[in-house]
């Protein structure tokens, strides 16, 4: 039992879990037979076993039944939920199609039905159900009131609340101004940015998967993998000075994790090239300055030249497409920095101090 | 029993009853129509729905349980604006008080509890709304309006949780606000702020910076905290509430729930 723990404690290091949940989550898109009945149920029987057995853990179950935590618990499960049930929707109207039958939207939004009795008593029930569960919920679960507010201790860890959680986590790859100003920015900019930039005019309506294959794994990639994933490292695994602790871990507030990150031009001044570092900002930082010029300038440019993104070049035009691609660069930007931070210990590509511009 | 229904057949017929509910229980085709277009909040609903959309598995009904859940944040919320005096004085000892000797004392725990609700439903019902592609023409705006209606929901839930001022609050609030420190040219560790200069002097500075807007003050106080509690009782709520409006309507103007062509 202690070294089933200790091995799922070292899996899920970010590194370890961040790299096995990109390949879970490209498996489980692509594995059609996980989007069925049986799947669904296989999936929710391995969660709440995996969820129930580390329960028994004490570790666990404290930082879990955190009265603010269990929302978390509940959204995990529902997204899950939701995730499984638009996929299975999506997976059996394109079979429809490629059988040449009407989806099941189709077949059905002919037929229009009275608002009263059919909507409106869907909906009553619907919030003697949601009033019925949050009372219930209100009585089981008494709201947290900790000691009277003190400004002087600060709790360790200090967390934002949980919806936060996951541009909280960003702070460890990126600093303030972009984890917590840019790049929140941008996540709004780039939703409402969504039906401007998709062109494609197919799956308006109705669930399907292989109509916009593309989309829907951009929009799952974002929302599952870097948010809600995120959020879940932020508030399960993230303990005393933000220091990551595995599931059945201690939250042991002297864990020392060492600090040996260096910037990019570090690497490249002292290491490789083994002359000291400029003085001067332009020279130093100059490496970083064009690596990020060539991901956001040039990289685009080349990506409608390049044979997988011409076909949405052509098809979206030029503003939407560098649009999109500078936004979807953007997001790529945060696991790209993680794993060179994993690979190279990588603190800053770009680090002028003097300005506190740090990328 | 035959009592019973005379007694209702006697309100259904009375003059007050008559006064309210115009049409009365829908019987038919005609009158569930009337029923729809004679009340006000019905009438928030077409006459007729396409069949598509009534299901459960097409909505998740998560844009009604949005909305739901706001009502009882508005009904709970209300309440405890009765007890809660936000101030540094009062606060905590409010929330004490409110969890120990209130009547109803699950006030606090239905509006903290459905606040979390509210954020997971908005954004599963983004999902959904993804999922369907029903931000496609010309459903557009609609989706942007949804985008700001998420964000005032994140902001209403920030802005709420300072409130009891315990360690929790001030300390998940220090954290948060801390970012506007970095606010490129407007915080005052943002990047660029330091060229903001008029004759010499800086502009932007910790106590004229973006998180010193924020939070009403250098460090978190009584300022942030009636700061927050207005924006969180009045400033968004009302916001959010004209923004609803605006999102329903569009729903019926943009053709009702979506569905294939
Ligand atoms: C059983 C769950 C629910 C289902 C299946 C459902 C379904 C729908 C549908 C199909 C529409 C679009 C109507 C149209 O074509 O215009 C709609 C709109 C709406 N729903 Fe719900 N809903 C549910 C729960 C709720 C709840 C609990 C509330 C209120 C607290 C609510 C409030 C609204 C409002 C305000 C609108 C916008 C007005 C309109 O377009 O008619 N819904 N819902
Ligand atoms: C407080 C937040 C919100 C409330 C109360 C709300 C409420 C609703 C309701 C009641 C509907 C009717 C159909 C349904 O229930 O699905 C609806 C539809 C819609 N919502 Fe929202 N919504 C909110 C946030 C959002 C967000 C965050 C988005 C997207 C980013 C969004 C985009 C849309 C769109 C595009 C429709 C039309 C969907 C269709 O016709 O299928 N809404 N909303």
């Amino acid at each position: 039992m202690d070294a089933l723990k200790s091995f799922i404690n070292t899996l899920s290091y970010p590194w370890f879990s961040f790299t096995l949940s990109l390949v879970l989550f490209v498996a489980v898109v692509k594995l059609k037979k996980l989007w069925t009945h049986a799947g669904g149920w296989l999936m929710l029987a391995l969660i709440t076993v995996f969820f129930c057995g580390s329960m028994l853990d004490e570790n666990f179950r404290s930082v879990v039944a955190k009265p603010d935590n269990v929302p978390i618990v509940m959204m995990v499960y529902l997204t899950g939920y939701f995730w499984w049930l638009a996929m299975y929707k999506g997976i059996k109207n394109d079979q429809a199609i490629e059988a040449g039958a009407p989806t099941f939207e189709k077949s059905e939004s002919e037929d229009k039905v009275f608002t009263w009795p059919d909507l409106v008593f869907s909906e009553l029930i619907c919030m003697v159900v949601l009033t019925v569960g949050m009372v219930v919920w209100s009585i089981v679960l008494k709201a947290p009131l900790e000691e009277p507010a003190n400004l002087s201790v600060a709790p360790n860890p200090s967390k934002a609340p949980w919806y936060f959680l996951g541009l909280q986590e960003m702070l460890v790859y990126f600093d303030p101004w972009m984890a917590g100003v840019v790049l929140p920015g941008l996540i709004i900019v780039g939703l409402m940015a969504i039906p401007y930039i998709d062109t494609n005019p197919k799956g308006n309506g109705y669930y399907t998967f292989k109509e916009r294959k593309s989309e829907i794994f951009l929009f799952l990639f974002g929302y599952i993998v870097l948010w809600v994933q995120l959020i879940v490292i932020g508030t399960f695994l993230r303990g005393p000075n933000w220091n990551f602790f595995g599931p059945y871990e201690f939250w042991d507030i002297n864990k020392i994790e060492p600090l040996v990150n260096i910037d990019l031009s570090e690497i490249i001044w002292i290491k490789l090239l083994g002359v000291g570092l400029p003085s001067h900002w332009l020279p130093r930082e100059i490496f970083g300055i064009i690596l990020m010029i060539g991901y956001f300038v040039v990289l685009p440019v080349a990506m409608s030249k390049m044979k997988y993104f011409k076909r949405f070049y052509d098809e979206m035009g030029g503003p939407r497409f560098y649009t999109g691609a500078t936004l979807f660069l953007t997001m790529m930007l945060l696991p790209i920095k993680m794993y060179a931070r994993w690979v190279f210990n990588l603190k800053y590509i770009v680090h002028i101090q003097e300005f506190f511009f740090n990328i | 029993m035959k009592q019973l229904q005379d007694l209702q057949k006697a309100i259904v017929k009375s003059q007050i009853w008559k006064s309210i509910f115009r049409v009365g229980i829908p019987t038919d085709n005609r009158k569930r129509a009337l029923a729809m277009l004679g009340n006000v909040v019905l009438h928030l609903h077409p006459i007729k729905v396409k069949k598509s959309g009534l299901r459960m598995s097409y909505t998740w009904c998560m844009g009604g349980t949005a909305f739901f859940l706001f009502l009882v944040e508005t009904i709970t919320g209300l309440l405890l604006m009765f007890y809660y005096r936000p101030t540094v004085e009062y606060a905590y000892f409010d929330m004490v008080d409110l969890r120990e000797v209130a009547a109803f004392g699950i006030m606090r725990e239905l509006h903290r509890w459905a606040a979390h609700a509210m954020v997971i439903a908005v954004w599963l019902h983004m999902f959904r709304v993804f999922m369907t592609g029903s931000y496609k023409p010309p459903r557009e705006f609609n989706w942007n309006v949804g985008v700001i209606l998420l964000v005032l929901t994140l902001l209403l839930s920030f802005t709420g949780y300072l409130l009891p001022w315990d360690q929790l609050a001030v300390w998940a609030i220090t954290v948060g606000s801390n970012m506007a420190r970095a606010t490129p040219l407007l915080g005052a560790e943002g990047p660029g702020a330091a060229f903001l200069t008029l004759g010499g002097e800086k502009l932007i500075h910790v106590g004229s910076d973006a998180r010193f807007g924020l939070i009403a003050g250098r460090t978190i106080g009584g300022g942030t905290l009636i700061r927050f509690y207005v924006l969180h009782c009045l400033g968004i709520p009302f916001v959010a509430a004209c923004l609803m409006a605006v999102h329903f309507w569009r729903v019926r103007k943009d053709g009702g729930i979506s569905g294939p062509v």
